[in-house]
């Protein structure tokens, strides 16, 4: 009972300086199991729906610099590639700069993908996508361990019309501050 | 002669008797056997179903039967046939049910030809009396068996995603699309369920680590394990023939690639390496080769290699894209879905001929796998903006979409056959 009090004080804390929204729903496979076998998801916080960008951002604020991070927070790719395209070159070069300056300063690069391919194809290229954003921050002065990659691939689309637009806007990578 | 057949129903199936599906077929095969299926005798309807509707829905699911209306006739027994009732008639299914007192009953069944008046099958199944459905399926697979010469699956699982909002279930089911009994339910995704080869298992990919991680969890016990959770992205399961490996794709190592580890998480070995995706492995039913998707010569083709590593060899040529192998359960064709023209298409390509044949009209048609008797293909598709279940015949004459009540469904797969 006090661990769960004492969550509730942290999770006040975190509300009054973070905006953003604590969401607990990560947590707990509702399976009719024994709570055996699997280890408790780690950090729901962070394994949450991605929150927009922007407000991520915002939420990390008090860590590190606000102002110095560049707020270009997602980079789009056409269908079926994964290279950084050459519009987006300089607001990862920025980012990746930004990090070199800021050492204490982390960033989890989200890949996504549209519905076009299979999910498995679309985790991989969702994969790709962040890998290669991932790469060329490093290229630019950040060092591996402040970038962390993961890919949803198709599973959480922003945008869910069977359409260009949406598609578009589902072909990306987001940069969110840990 | 007269067998007898008791059969264990092992698995408590958690049944929602409400989750009523809409059934539409289209199509038949070349062939349709003339069949009537007359109601049981003492035969109880229990949520809204009975031993024989059970029967007659199966058959007539397949496309194979033509299903004759008894009009009021309803023997229970040979001695009350009278054949001459039944012109047109090619196979007549009669049967009883009978309380044994201990909430169980004794299910007698016959398949009668009615051409050559003669026996084909007598049965007795005891069972709980509110299996009503097992049953069905078991006496249909003896007639399917029995009239078309290959093994029925009506008795066979199947397992699939349904997303609902931000809830993701990982669901089993009769092959029907009835019976749905969920395993996990989860606010983030799951992906890509895979049977072992005994059923008893199911492996899977779900992110509820923050990143794609497979799990293995047993049907019986509900426990389980993390099979696989390196840095990156976990995932495409998919069992060995013997159960003892699977293959899955890893991205520890950068792109998507193919390892194979053992059921035990033990002995992990990478197959491919290529700078490109590689993954979506299959392994064959003699477990030698693998099929798997990979977008090394530009664009996402199905590809063959051994289980052991090598050569990949090219397999497709034809349309945008092709994704999602499965082998057929004789290895001797594959299944896959073809993204061509803004469409995806299910295909089956012949090994030996490499002869294509695309067996659906096109749509939002993903993540094709055969039943085990190699009769039937399930898969993904979309109805009204929602994901449902489909099948198609594996010659493509009869096709069935299964729409449920909630839900969009994602990722089917066709369970094994179970040992009786």
């Amino acid at each position: 009972m006090k661990k769960l009090i004492l969550g509730l004080v942290l999770a006040n804390l975190l509300v009054a300086c973070a905006s953003e929204p604590i969401e607990e729903e990560t947590q707990a496979p509702t399976a009719a199991t024994e709570p055996a076998a699997t280890e408790p998801a780690a950090a729901p916080a962070e394994t949450a729906t991605a929150a927009p960008a922007p407000e991520a951002t915002e939420a990390a604020a008090p860590v590190v610099e606000a102002a110095a991070m560049p707020t270009e927070t997602s980079v789009h790719f056409p269908f079926d590639v994964d290279a950084v395209q050459a519009e987006d070159r300089a607001t990862v070069q920025a980012l990746g700069k930004y990090l070199s300056e800021n050492r204490a300063s982390k960033v989890r690069l989200e890949g996504n993908a549209d519905e076009r391919g299979s999910s498995e194809y679309n985790l991989a290229l969702g994969q790709r996508r962040a890998n290669n954003v991932k790469k060329l921050l490093v290229l630019s002065g950040a060092t591996e361990s402040q970038v962390t990659t993961v890919s949803y691939g198709e599973e959480k689309p922003r945008a869910t019309g069977h359409d260009e637009a949406s598609w578009a806007e589902n072909r990306r990578v987001d940069f969110v501050a840990k | 002669m007269r067998g007898c057949l008791g059969l264990l129903f092992g698995l408590c199936v958690v049944t929602s008797a409400q989750a009523t599906l809409d059934i539409e077929i289209t199509g038949a095969g070349e062939h349709q056997t003339p069949i009537s299926v007359v109601r049981f005798g003492g035969e109880e309807r229990i949520a809204g179903q009975t031993i024989s509707s059970v029967v007659s829905n199966d058959l007539l699911r397949t496309g194979l039967f033509k299903l004759i209306d008894p009009a009021g006739k309803a023997p229970h027994e040979p001695g009350e046939v009278r054949y001459v009732e039944w012109a047109g008639v090619e196979a007549l299914v009669i049967g009883s049910v009978r309380a044994l007192g201990d909430g169980r009953a004794e299910v007698r069944f016959r398949l009668l030809d009615a051409v050559r008046q003669t026996e084909l099958i007598a049965l007795a199944v005891t069972a709980r009396s509110d299996q009503v459905r097992a049953i069905g399926h078991r006496i249909a697979d003896l007639v399917y068996e029995k009239l078309t010469g290959s093994a029925g699956v009506f008795s066979t699982r199947i397992a699939y995603v349904n997303r609902e909002g931000k809830q993701f279930r990982l669901v089993v089911a009769d092959s029907d699309g009835y019976g749905e009994q969920t395993l996990l339910s989860l606010n983030e995704p799951i992906m890509s369920p895979a049977w072992s080869p005994d059923g008893k298992q199911i492996a899977y990919v779900s992110f509820e680590r923050g990143h794609a991680t497979v799990f293995v969890q047993s049907l019986a016990t509900q426990k389980r394990t993390v099979l696989a959770d390196f840095s990156g992205s976990n995932s495409a399961p998919a069992w060995s023939p013997d159960g003892k490996q699977l293959a899955i794709v890893l991205t520890r190592d950068g792109s998507s690639q193919l390892y194979l580890v053992g059921a035990d998480g033990k002995d992990l070995r990478r197959i491919t390496f290529s700078e490109t995706i590689d993954t979506e492995p299959a392994f064959s039913p003699d477990g030698k080769t693998l099929l798997f998707t990979s977008d090394r010569g530009g664009k996402a083709q199905i590809y063959r290699v051994a289980a052991e590593g090598g050569y990949a060899e090219r397999l497709t040529f034809e349309g945008g894209n092709n994704f999602s192998p499965r082998f057929s359960p004789d290895g001797k064709s594959f299944v896959y879905s073809q993204f061509s023209g803004g469409t995806f298409y299910i295909a089956v390509q012949d090994f030996e001929s490499k002869q294509v044949q695309i067996l659906t009209p096109g749509g939002w048609e993903k993540k094709p796998s055969f039943a085990p008797n190699g009769k039937l293909i399930l898969f993904a598709t979309e109805s009204q903006g929602r994901g449902i279940l489909a099948t198609v015949s594996s010659d493509g004459r009869v096709k069935q979409k299964m729409v449920a009540q909630r839900g969009d469904i994602r990722e089917p797969i066709w369970g094994p056959f179970l040992k009786q």
